[in-house]
């Protein structure tokens, strides 16, 4: 590794101060404006709902729905932040998220004091590692294939060497699966920062700070739609032992919705507005997919969010599981159509 | 020195990403002691932190001095901590570690203790050695607040040197006194009881 990929991620932070001007694209400014609109108005729903909620509304739906609103606040001010910071800034805040939720996951799923060493090398080594490959992102790509083979490799080999065999292969999958899906699949969000875009008629196109925006209000909404959808028009769960809230219109009703938000939010990707629907879909396709199999993960575990396992903890993992889940197809669909 | 103290919490919050619940108690400066199950070298030094920051400075973990004299870092985050550091090997009569903590805390510290003792790498806790009997019979004015700990040995089990940075739960619980007429063993068992009880409860 030469210095000089190490150059721009050490300096990242500094890159866009460097010029007076607003750190984002006009159209990623209208986007976050919007964005923030439509969170005051939730706040102040939410805090309506709170008041009338005693007599008529059902109290853990108010609480949940403030809760979300809550920590959609504190994902929009991480996310401006970094977009403020730079990419290395973004890259950075997604390490840490991804650092958050494996610790997460890990202390979810028992573990034998045999994987101790296996687990300090996955936690404190290779996760922050795989952001620093992200943030020295150059044409070799290291980042999309490097840890994966490491840590499948490294993971099983150490754990042999602790010289406990009990359960010896679900061990080594629980850490393997926990890292791949909290902290590999999740580095390709910020990746997308580094891509050269162009757009669908191809032409250059740098406002991947509002793309990445784009990505993640697509998942978060979707979230909610099929939340919502479901609890409205769903009839046929999809599978009642893993998740009695995720129905087949709900999920059907929410792709069709996300498609239209995300025909509607295109002028803020380098997609034409079909493209973005098209998109989006797919975005609501996989990230159905990453909720429900949290779900059948925490199912296993006997508990009911990662929030009420640790209490007072955010419960991180149960907001990000679609964006992991969705963010490498996103990446690879949008680095296979739309690069330079 | 107040420095050493803030880097401790900020490192022990990072490494044990602890989450702490008053159950049936509330935090207090009234002189305690807070009794808590032992897995983990890190235990003293995650409890102390995480009480809220006017209570941590009145309140001093007791702990192993052949542990917490060797070698000069040891010693600056024993003084940091303000940990009171009890001889186990030679345990005099007239010295002994229960009058040492009463003189030691006065009328005003409170304190932190482990009393099965020794770290314990099993499920179940150890029985509880009789220090605490005797403190609550010398000074039965102090609080005897029971805490559990959970997932610490996860973080740093015996034996290991680098902590993984799980998270980590503790709960504190209402206080208990020694009853009138009550014999030694019983004291003890319902003390370690009412540990057992807080762990019950959170799952």
């Amino acid at each position: 590794m030469c210095p000089q990929t190490w150059y721009p991620f050490l300096l990242g932070f500094l890159e866009d101060t460097t010029e007076l001007k607003l750190p984002f694209e006009e159209r990623t400014a209208w986007l976050i404006a919007a964005v923030m609109a439509l969170l005051i108005i939730g706040s102040l729903v939410g805090k309506l709902l709170e008041r009338s909620s005693e007599e008529r509304l059902n109290t853990a739906v108010v609480r949940s729905f403030n809760q979300r609103i809550r920590s959609w606040w504190l994902m929009c001010a991480i996310l401006i932040a970094g977009l403020v910071i730079g990419k290395a800034g973004t890259v950075t805040l997604f390490g840490m998220i991804a650092f958050w939720a494996l610790r997460e996951f890990i202390t979810m799923t028992p573990t034998r004091r045999g994987d101790h060493r296996a687990l300090f090398w996955v936690l404190v080594v290779f996760t922050p590692l795989q952001f620093v490959l992200v943030g020295i992102y150059d044409e070799r790509e290291l980042f999309k294939f490097v840890l994966p083979i490491l840590v499948a490799l490294f993971v099983p080999a150490r754990i042999a060497l602790a010289n406990d065999e009990k359960r010896y292969l679900e061990r080594s999958a629980k850490i393997l699966i926990g890292f791949l899906i909290c902290v590999y699949a999740l580095s390709f969000a910020p990746a997308i920062l580094y891509l050269e875009l162009a757009d669908s008629t191809g032409e250059p196109w740098d406002a991947n700070k509002g793309l990445l925006f784009f990505f993640v209000l697509i998942t978060q909404l979707n979230d909610v739609m099929q939340f919502g959808w479901g609890k409205l028009i769903g009839r046929n769960v999809i599978a009642d032992r893993i998740n009695t809230s995720r129905t087949v219109e709900g999920v059907i009703a929410a792709a069709a919705s996300s498609a239209l938000l995300g025909a509607l939010f295109s002028w803020v990707t380098p997609f034409a507005f079909w493209q973005a629907a098209i998109i989006a879909v797919v975005v609501s396709i996989t990230g159905f997919a990453g909720g429900i199999t949290m779900s059948a993960i925490k199912r296993d575990r006997g508990v009911k969010d990662f929030g009420t396992l640790l209490q007072g903890h955010a419960g991180i993992l149960d907001r990000i599981d679609s964006l992991c889940f969705a963010a490498p197809i996103f990446y690879f669909l949008t680095e296979f159509f739309f690069t330079r | 020195m107040q420095l050493t103290s803030r880097l401790l919490v900020a490192a022990a919050k990072l490494i044990s990403g602890y989450t702490v619940r008053w159950k049936d108690s509330m935090p207090d400066t009234c002189q305690r002691v807070y009794f808590a199950n032992h897995t983990s070298h890190l235990d003293a030094l995650v409890l102390w932190a995480s009480l809220p920051p006017e209570i941590r400075e009145l309140t001093r973990p007791v702990a192993a001095k052949d542990y917490w004299e060797k070698g000069w870092l040891r010693r600056h985050i024993a003084d940091a901590f303000n940990a009171l550091l009890i001889d186990r090997r030679e345990v005099k009569v007239h010295q002994s570690p229960v009058d040492l903590m009463i003189r030691e805390i006065d009328d005003k510290y409170s304190l932190i203790i482990f009393p099965e003792g020794s770290r314990n790498a099993k499920e179940e806790m150890n029985r509880f050695k009789s220090g605490l009997y005797y403190l609550a019979k010398k000074r039965p004015d102090l609080e005897l607040v029971p805490v559990y700990l959970d997932n610490m040995n996860r973080i740093l089990p015996r034996g290991e040197v680098l902590p993984v940075p799980l998270l980590s739960n503790i709960t504190i619980g209402a206080p208990i006194w020694l009853e009138q007429g009550e014999s030694k063993q019983q004291f003890l068992d319902r003390a370690r009881q009412s540990i057992i009880r807080l762990r019950d409860d959170e799952e």
